[in-house]
């Protein structure tokens, strides 16, 4: 799972959706790996807008990295930035863990790089 | 031959080898690609944009989006489909969810969505605790939600009959979506359907009719002309006594929109 997916995918349990404490999910046990990625760089400069910068922050330095700027780089982006969030947000993937859910504690698995997101049918 | 949405539930129907004698018949591999660059085409999108491919199964869909300068995550209930789309080394980032249970992203997430023959599975889900109704609700509902205002989906499905067509089609306009319907190659046994989605746009755009950028794309028939409230439950009305009156409805006020394009080449009806 890209850092870029993580950004943007929520806890998918009912009670949740309205909850503050759910997002962004949170990883236990992740295990990294970085795949070289053609840079398209017209693509970040479409996603950031959309990006939730605190939690972006977040869920990096829960993974170790810790020099992303604290706000979110506005205006036009230098090329270096425009690289680094290449290499964070699409690079950088976790191929297995847990991605956690801060208000119910939900586990989701991730296997191979697949998050199972399926629920009993009860929670949904 | 009967249809597979019959014989089994998608997870079991798609298993392992029959992941595989899918993904390597150069049959399907062709139709799919096909129908999914006709998505493309009515989803008439800027370059490198961000789109959720439902039921995305071993990536055959996705591959057009990647080959078109589009990132894409894709979401399928079958486990046996997306190791096959690992092995082929698609780029995708993948889930394994179901969409009966809705989509898990914040809302305004993508600018697009296509689905590309995997949204009629919807209908064949009853069981003891959920019914097709609500899954279809959650699943467009969520869908809905996921997409940017102005944002875009198109969803090639094959419905078993008239009834899931309509359950489909009420459904997405239900959630909110301004909805067509296209039809290629009606009456031929290469007839496909289309569902052309818009998400209404608030904010600085608010004002504008929400179907008309439906409208406007050719061929394509717009199903409801902001009908929401028109037509409303009555007490007491099972949902496909609803169904079955709001098609009533849709049939009497449809309206056909057609025009020339490339296609006319091709035979079209535009049916309701
Ligand atoms: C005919 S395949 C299409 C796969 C891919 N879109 C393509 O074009 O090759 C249909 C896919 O829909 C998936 N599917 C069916 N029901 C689903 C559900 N409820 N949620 C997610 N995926 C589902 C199946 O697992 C299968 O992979
Ligand atoms: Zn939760």
């Amino acid at each position: 799972m890209k850092i870029l997916t993580t950004n943007y995918i929520t806890c998918a349990v009912k009670a949740c959706k309205t909850s503050s404490n759910a997002f962004p999910l949170q990883f236990r046990d992740a295990e990294l790996v970085q795949e070289e990625l053609e840079l398209n760089e017209e693509f970040i400069k479409n996603i950031l807008p959309r990006i939730e910068w605190p939690a972006l922050v977040q869920t990096a330095a829960s993974l170790g990295f810790t020099t992303l700027p604290s706000t979110k780089p506005e205006g036009d982006l230098d090329e270096q930035m425009i690289k680094d969030l290449h290499t964070l947000l699409v690079e950088t993937q976790v191929i297995s863990g847990k991605l956690v859910c801060g208000n119910c504690q939900h586990e989701y698995n991730i296997h191979q790089g697949i998050a199972n997101f399926l629920l009993p049918n009860h929670l949904v | 031959m009967s249809r597979p949405e019959d014989t089994a539930p998608p997870d079991l129907f798609y298993d392992d080898s029959e992941a595989k004698k899918y993904t390597s018949s150069s049959r399907i591999q062709s139709i799919q690609a096909s129908m999914t660059r006709r998505c493309l085409e009515l989803l008439d999108l800027p370059n490198s944009s961000l789109i959720l491919d439902i039921g995305c199964g071993s990536g055959l869909s996705g591959e057009i989006l990647d080959e078109e300068g589009h990132t894409w995550i894709g979401m399928d209930i079958s486990a046996s489909m997306l190791a096959v789309a690992l092995d082929r080394d698609t780029t995708g980032d993948l889930l394994l969810a179901d969409m009966g249970q809705g989509i898990p992203f914040r809302p305004g997430t993508f600018d697009a969505a296509v689905s590309v023959s995997a949204v009629q599975w919807l209908c064949n889900a009853e069981s003891s605790d959920v019914t097709a109704q609500g899954r279809l609700s959650r699943f467009f509902d969520g869908l809905y939600m996921s997409l940017k205002r102005g944002g875009k989906a198109v969803l090639q499905f094959y419905p078993k009959n008239e009834l899931q067509r309509t359950m489909i089609t009420g459904a997405a306009v239900k959630a909110g979506f301004g909805a067509g319907l296209l039809e290629d190659d009606p009456e031929t046994k290469n007839q496909k359907l289309y569902l052309v989605l818009t998400v209404g746009s608030g904010g600085e755009l608010a004002g504008k009719d929400i179907t008309e950028s439906v409208r406007k794309m050719e061929g394509v028939e717009v199903i409801d002309q902001r009908g929401r409230g028109v037509v409303r439950k009555n007490k007491g009305e099972t949902a496909k006594e609803w169904i079955m009156r709001k098609k009533d409805r849709d049939r009497k006020k449809g309206k056909v929109v057609k025009k020339d394009s490339k296609y006319t080449g091709r035979k079209r009806r535009i049916a309701f």
